[in-house]
């Protein structure tokens, strides 16, 4: 179900996306509040460029947005990424209601 | 219908079904304490799990892998960290490589479970807490047999990605 309708491709970039931890704390940040790509790089031990290339990884990966206002590159969280979790919850309910109908079966073999 | 109620919480990636069973709690207790019993509900019928370590005390860890229909394997632990038979039992929950080994960056749910008994039938509540909703999901795509395949390749990318990193 998850992989009809997301596809193969965005799968990938979403999980290389998440498999660095700068990145996992930069999406947790955004989602919050909103960050300059230089307020960003600051947190960091690392380069602009290095910070940069990071947000460019997960703007690729639609869990961030990035916007020029003036001189600044203004990163936010996706909102889509709320939908997605909306729906995510709803399979997880699917998967234990199938769970919840094994665990009867079994216990009506008595 | 057993499942009896559902609550989900979307900023705090949460989720919580209650269900009720026409059985005794200390029958209910069984289906989680024994991994033979878990494993006959626990993966999709197409997706079976298998449960290889199942250290059934608090700190105790359960390594188990589900099994596609072409043989491809995905593998994941458990680490008990409350258990208080035949009423409550939580567990942390994250995957594992090839090997059985966490795969740390991968995160992990928090699982509660409590079972209460009311005139020979029992109420039970499973309340899980994602890490963020990347690890929601994979964990998604591990209990759907429609997700597993996927959710293999992802893993074996981002193990891959790290071994080379």
């Amino acid at each position: 179900m998850v992989v009809d309708q997301l596809r193969e491709d965005e799968l990938d970039r979403l999980f290389q996306a998440f498999a660095d931890s700068t990145r996992r704390d930069i999406v947790r940040r955004v989602t919050v509040g909103e960050y300059s790509v230089s307020g960003l790089a600051a947190l960091y031990a690392m380069s602009f460029a290095a910070v940069q290339k990071h947000v460019a990884v997960l703007e690729r990966a639609s869990l961030v947005t990035k916007e020029k206002r003036g001189r600044e590159q203004i990163v936010r969280g996706n909102h889509e990424g709320l939908q997605k979790a909306r729906r995510l919850l709803d399979e997880y309910e699917a998967i234990w209601r199938q769970r919840v109908d094994r665990i009867a079966d079994i216990l009506a073999e008595g | 219908m057993s499942v009896t109620g559902t609550t989900k919480n979307l900023e705090a990636l949460s989720f919580t079904l209650t269900a009720e069973f026409d059985a005794g709690v200390e029958r209910v207790w069984q289906l989680w304490e024994d991994p033979r019993q878990l494993e006959r509900w626990w993966g999709p019928p197409t997706w079976p799990a298998t449960f290889e370590k199942f250290d059934f005390e608090a700190g105790g860890k359960a390594g188990y892998y589900m099994t596609g229909p072409e043989g491809e394997k995905a593998g994941g632990w458990w680490r008990f960290t409350s258990i208080q038979p035949p009423a409550r039992l939580e567990f942390d929950d994250g995957f594992a490589d090839h090997n059985g080994a966490p795969v740390e960056a991968m995160g992990t749910t928090h699982v509660t479970v409590t079972l209460e008994e009311d005139g020979g039938r029992t109420t039970m509540t499973v309340a899980t807490i994602f890490e963020s909703e990347e690890q929601m999901e994979q964990m998604v795509q591990m209990g759907m047999e429609e997700g597993m395949t996927g959710a293999v390749g992802q893993i074996d990318a981002i193990l891959a990605e790290h071994a080379n990193a």
